[in-house]
């Protein structure tokens, strides 16, 4: 077990309290949480293996008897530790919004049609190299009841496993120059800049496909880095 | 500095990409949209050993609601208090016994799990852990999940657990679950508050 969770990194992380983002006042945590040394239990997790999934589970496209209407794009990019290590056999998912901003789940009531071609989950796992890619359409924006006028940045959902039980992480990946970037409290929730920029894709012409798809990059970075002789346990 | 990738809220429509055959129901269309679940509730593979039991709780946020659409996962060790997990070292006695679960809270908040009792697992300086289920929750209104521990009553080792010995006394109930009998079945009762005067302890981790 050499891989070491500095919790200084959790400095990145949105503090739990954001009331900013309304829902966060009646949800996080009151009292100090309990420093705790990690053990067995934390330094482990579950592994999903490429058996967790089937081909064609990373096409978001090919899910129905048509294709969905929308943006057709490539999102990809690697899963990698603090030391920037590939990060292999990590179980990918994502969810997202359709092209007019609909989920497909009975609480969006958003008045923006739903998709018959589109239910929009996905998942994969990365390869030996960290490697992990999706094809899908671009999210919509759309409201919610935040404040007055609110809405979220286009985004797609998604969710990490990484080394262990601590590096289990549930994400948004935003798309650059986004107009209402700093309209939306939950993306700034993340109050340092630089770490905010890193839920922003980059847009990646060198992979896009012509005449077939826009590419997007976006790399995940989760807990865990390799212990050094200045670790002192 | 940190080079993370931040955490953010996983929002309240992830029923359909991470638990889509779980409590939570989401189907606008039944037969148009579907997906295949990763991981569900149910923990308890034919080879696995050990005392079934069913863990169930209501999660409440600060004004003593229930929380309708928070998704709780678990990670625990197998009946001998081995983790499957290939970096553990250790060879699996159950070997398709994955000790990860996901549950959605339903209308009423309420979650579940079914699985085995975990064993006891080594903890820092070679002491024991009492045998417990380590909780990652997730919801809308929670922008990084917090982390709690499952541990279960009337257990001797629990006077002697490393980390129930940080946390004060008078909390550490909020820690310990409450058991039932149903229909021939145990039933551990774990309800998590999340803020408020008798909240759960997190942990830092």
């Amino acid at each position: 077990m050499s891989l070491i969770y500095p919790k200084e990194s959790l400095s990145a992380f949105p503090k739990h309290l954001s009331p900013g983002y309304k829902s966060t006042v009646k949800r996080s945590p009151s009292k100090p949480l309990i420093l705790m040394p990690h053990t067995l239990s934390e330094l482990t997790g579950p592994v999903y293996g490429h058996d967790a999934i089937q081909d064609g589970d990373n096409d978001l496209t090919r899910q129905h008897a048509g294709e969905p209407l929308g943006e057709r794009i490539i999102v990809h990019g690697h899963v990698l530790d603090e030391d920037r290590r590939p990060v292999p056999d990590s179980l990918v998912e994502l969810w997202q919004a359709n092209a007019c901003g609909r989920y497909v789940h009975i609480v969006d009531q958003h008045p923006a049609p739903l998709d018959p071609n589109f239910t929009g989950a996905g998942r994969t796992v990365t390869d030996k190299n960290g490697y992990y890619k999706f094809i899908t359409i671009k999210p919509g924006a759309y409201p919610w009841g935040n404040h007055h006028n609110a809405w979220r940045p286009n985004h797609i959902h998604f969710s990490v496993f990484g080394p262990s039980f601590l590096s289990r992480l549930v994400t948004q990946m935003y798309f650059p120059g986004d107009p209402l970037f700093p309209f939306d409290p939950i993306f700034n929730s993340v109050t340092d800049e630089k770490a905010r920029n890193r839920m922003i894709a980059t847009f990646d012409m060198e992979n896009t496909v012509p005449d077939w798809a826009l590419c997007y990059r976006f790399d995940i970075v989760v807990r865990g880095r390799e212990k050094t002789p200045e670790d002192i346990d | 500095m940190s080079e993370l990738t931040p955490s953010q809220t996983v929002g309240p429509y992830y029923a359909y990409g991470l638990t889509p055959e779980g409590r939570k129901k989401w189907k606008p269309d039944e037969k148009l949209y579907r997906w295949k679940e990763t991981t569900g509730d149910n923990l308890v593979t034919a080879d696995a050993t050990g005392e079934r039991i069913r863990i169930e709780g209501i999660i409440y946020d600060g004004d003593g609601k229930p929380i309708d659409d928070a998704m709780l996962e678990i990670w625990q060790a197998d009946a001998q208090g081995r983790y499957a997990d290939p970096r553990n070292g250790k060879p699996i006695p159950n070997s398709s016994f994955k000790g990860h679960g996901r549950s959605a809270t339903d209308a009423s908040g309420l979650f579940a799990f079914d699985t085995i009792k975990p064993g006891q697992v080594p903890g820092p300086g070679g002491r024991m852990q009492a045998p417990h289920i380590v909780f990652a929750i997730f919801s809308r209104g929670m922008l990084r999940q917090v982390y709690t521990r499952l541990y279960f009553p009337d257990e001797v080792a629990n006077a002697a657990d490393p980390v129930l010995a940080l946390v004060p006394a008078d909390r550490r109930p909020t820690l310990i679950a409450t058991r039932s009998e149903r229909g021939g079945q145990k039933v551990y009762r774990f309800d998590i508050r999340v803020q408020g005067d008798d909240e759960t302890v997190f942990f830092e981790i």
